[in-house]
């Protein structure tokens, strides 16, 4: 009896964290569409006139206000502004005559897919260089992986992705050029995530496949060195912080191997600060890297967001900084629960 | 068993500062039978270090060497990496001062324990938790079934050390070194730790290195005593002939204990112009 009180108990508490996470997500969601609402209010940019032209008279200047609800009072275009981003509806985009909504759903898939796959080489590679520099520590090793992420730093994008294309594209062949894809393949598979990998793989289409491969590896490479970088140091300083505590001393005391002794006392602590070095890391690949995007051609979220700021494209601006804010809040979350996981003491 | 079980002849170890490398350990020897060494000694005077350099756990950039150093018949100095970590453990253990601090956060307690038994036998998975069970028993622990499931931050710092007691006598080591083993514990649960460290070790006929800053407690736990001051060895002997000690530094020691029965109006400060000149 008393297991399934406690299971209830668990129950009723995971179901109460629950909604206490729900609310506290949504609340920072309005909170955020209230920031980008009202820095693209005050900034001295007319979205009537971004519409309607220079050229306008006043009558037709005055009709398109009324007609985009702006001769309404601030608060309540915030309350139908955020009523429509509840139903999916961020507005129309000015440049590209699209629903923002439309737009950000072709966009915001193509830097998630270079993120992603930049962050896991990031990762594969960061975490093990650090681990290996702190437990080499002063040794050539450490010094060769400390330049190596010191270069990640100090080199500039845009650099690294000409001098990426110069040699592995144009002199070696190795992999394809700017784009998602090659010019002869492009739209043959549906979209349904947007992501050009899963979508060409559920649907079976293996030539698709590797050309999209073959087309972000290079810049999610680039993209990945860079957050490797940091990770790489990251792991490297909250490592060598671990190597000196105690129970380290205790795990070698009782013979256990150095492997393990590295691997189970000394990483395992810090799994959760690395989660939050790697969140960030993530949160900052997916906000699109307009230098890598520009170089590859990439038409990721953060061209797309270049481009609408120089273009006063107010409803494009707000709906893809919600869309990264809404990833930070996201990944932030997911942290979060990972802690949870990870660390006995939060529990 | 015929010869000493550790013996050891002028151990030195040394960390570079900018000044050049400073011996903290002066050339330390002794030699220790089945018996219970203290050494006794005050913060710096390399009383830890000893203990660390027995188990060549000194870690770079410190450094460690001895002409001598002789473990149940087994040259310490000539041991690879890979052979000094068989012995660790196993043969030769040491419990750590803070349980807070030496105990690992995100492992269970079972799992530390089972770790250092499995790293040196290979038993099934029942054996092992029955020998975990079995050794928490030893160590006075009532419901051992419900600690090995606990994190070290949901134990007393009381039961932390008889965790830390456990896991360093599970494999059934011949030398125990307990570097302040009570230094970190509520002067009421001090007594009780020590009680049972002197219990198992005796019943298992163990050697036993009691590191201390305490002179009382090491004269009562132990049989013979070195006392450590800046590196070296200033005075060696049996416990009970503590009253008898020489040297300035141990009746300066002794003299500034506080008796029960005190008919000096002031202690006396430890006067350390009388050896080091200073």
């Amino acid at each position: 009896m008393a297991t399934y009180a406690s299971g209830a108990r668990h129950l009723t508490q995971s179901v109460k964290s629950l909604g206490g996470f729900v609310v506290v997500t949504l609340l920072t969601f309005v909170g955020l569409m209230a920031i980008t609402f009202f820095i693209g209010r005050v900034i001295p940019i007319d979205p009537v006139l971004s519409v309607v032209g220079d050229r306008a008279t006043q009558e037709q200047y005055d009709a398109a206000k009324i007609a985009m609800g702006l001769d309404r009072p601030l608060i309540l275009q915030f309350v139908s502004y955020v009523g429509d981003v509840f139903q999916g509806n961020l507005g129309q985009s000015v440049s590209t005559n699209r629903p923002v909504a439309d737009d950000l759903a072709r966009v915001f898939p193509a830097t998630l897919e270079m993120a992603t796959l930049g962050i896991m080489i990031g990762v594969g590679l960061g975490v093990p260089l650090g681990v290996w520099a702190a437990a080499r520590q002063g040794t050539w090793i450490d010094q060769v992986i400390r330049v190596f992420a010191l270069l990640g730093y100090s080199v500039p994008a845009f650099w690294l992705g000409l001098v990426g294309l110069v040699v592995f594209y144009a002199n070696l062949g190795w992999v394809a050029g700017p784009g998602r894809v090659d010019i002869f393949y492009d739209g043959l598979v549906e979209p349904v995530t947007g992501l050009l990998l899963v979508d060409s793989a559920m649907v079976g289409d293996w030539d698709v496949f590797w050309s999209a491969l073959d087309h972000l590896i290079l810049p999610a490479a680039i993209l990945g060195f860079f957050s490797l970088a940091y990770i790489a140091r990251m792991t490297r300083s909250f490592m060598l912080d671990q190597l000196g505590q105690e129970y380290i001393t205790t795990a070698r005391v009782k013979g256990v191997s150095e492997w393990r002794v590295i691997w189970t006392h000394g990483f395992r602590p810090i799994r959760v600060p690395l989660i939050t070095v790697i969140g960030l890391s993530y949160a900052a690949l997916l906000e699109g890297s307009v230098m890598i995007e520009t170089v590859f051609s990439w038409p990721g979220i953060g061209n797309y967001l270049t481009v609408a700021l120089l273009n006063a494209d107010m409803n494009a601006v707000l709906g893809a900084t919600l869309v990264i804010g809404s990833v930070f809040i996201l990944i932030n979350k997911i942290s979060d629960v990972l802690y949870r996981v990870l660390d006995p003491r939060s529990r | 068993m015929t010869g000493p079980l550790l013996e050891i002849e002028n151990l030195r170890v040394s960390f570079p500062t900018p000044k050049g490398r400073v011996d903290v350990v002066k050339g330390l020897s002794f030699t220790l039978g089945r018996e219970r060494l203290g050494i006794v000694g005050e913060s710096g005077s390399g009383k830890s270090m000893t203990g660390r350099a027995i188990l060549r756990l000194i870690r770079r950039p410190g450094r460690q060497s001895a002409d001598k150093m002789i473990f149940d018949g087994i040259d310490l100095n000539s041991l690879s990496e890979k052979q000094m970590r068989t012995l660790r453990g196993a043969r030769i253990s040491m419990i750590m001062q803070d349980p807070k601090f030496s105990l690992n956060p995100v492992m269970t307690i079972g799992a530390q324990i089972a770790e250092a038994l499995k790293t040196h036998e290979r038993l099934a998975r029942r054996d092992v938790k029955a020998r975990v069970l079995e050794m928490l028993h030893a160590v006075r622990i009532n419901d051992p079934e419900r600690v090995v499931g606990l994190y070290p931050h949901e134990v007393s710092g009381g039961m932390g050390q008889r965790i830390m007691i456990a896991m360093m006598l599970i494999p059934r080591p011949d030398l125990l070194i307990a570097d302040e083993p009570t230094s970190a514990l509520d002067v009421s649960v001090q007594a009780q730790v020590l009680d049972l460290i002197d219990e198992l070790v005796r019943e298992k006929g163990m050697g036993l290195i009691l590191i201390s800053h305490d002179l009382n407690l090491v004269a009562r736990y132990c049989d013979r005593i070195l006392v450590m001051h800046a590196g070296e060895v200033v005075e060696s002997c049996a416990a009970a002939d503590l009253h008898k000690a020489s040297h300035p530094y141990t009746r300066g020691l002794l003299a500034s204990v506080p008796k029960m029965e005190e008919t000096r109006d002031e202690l006396p400060v430890l006067d350390r112009s009388a050896w080091s000149g200073t």
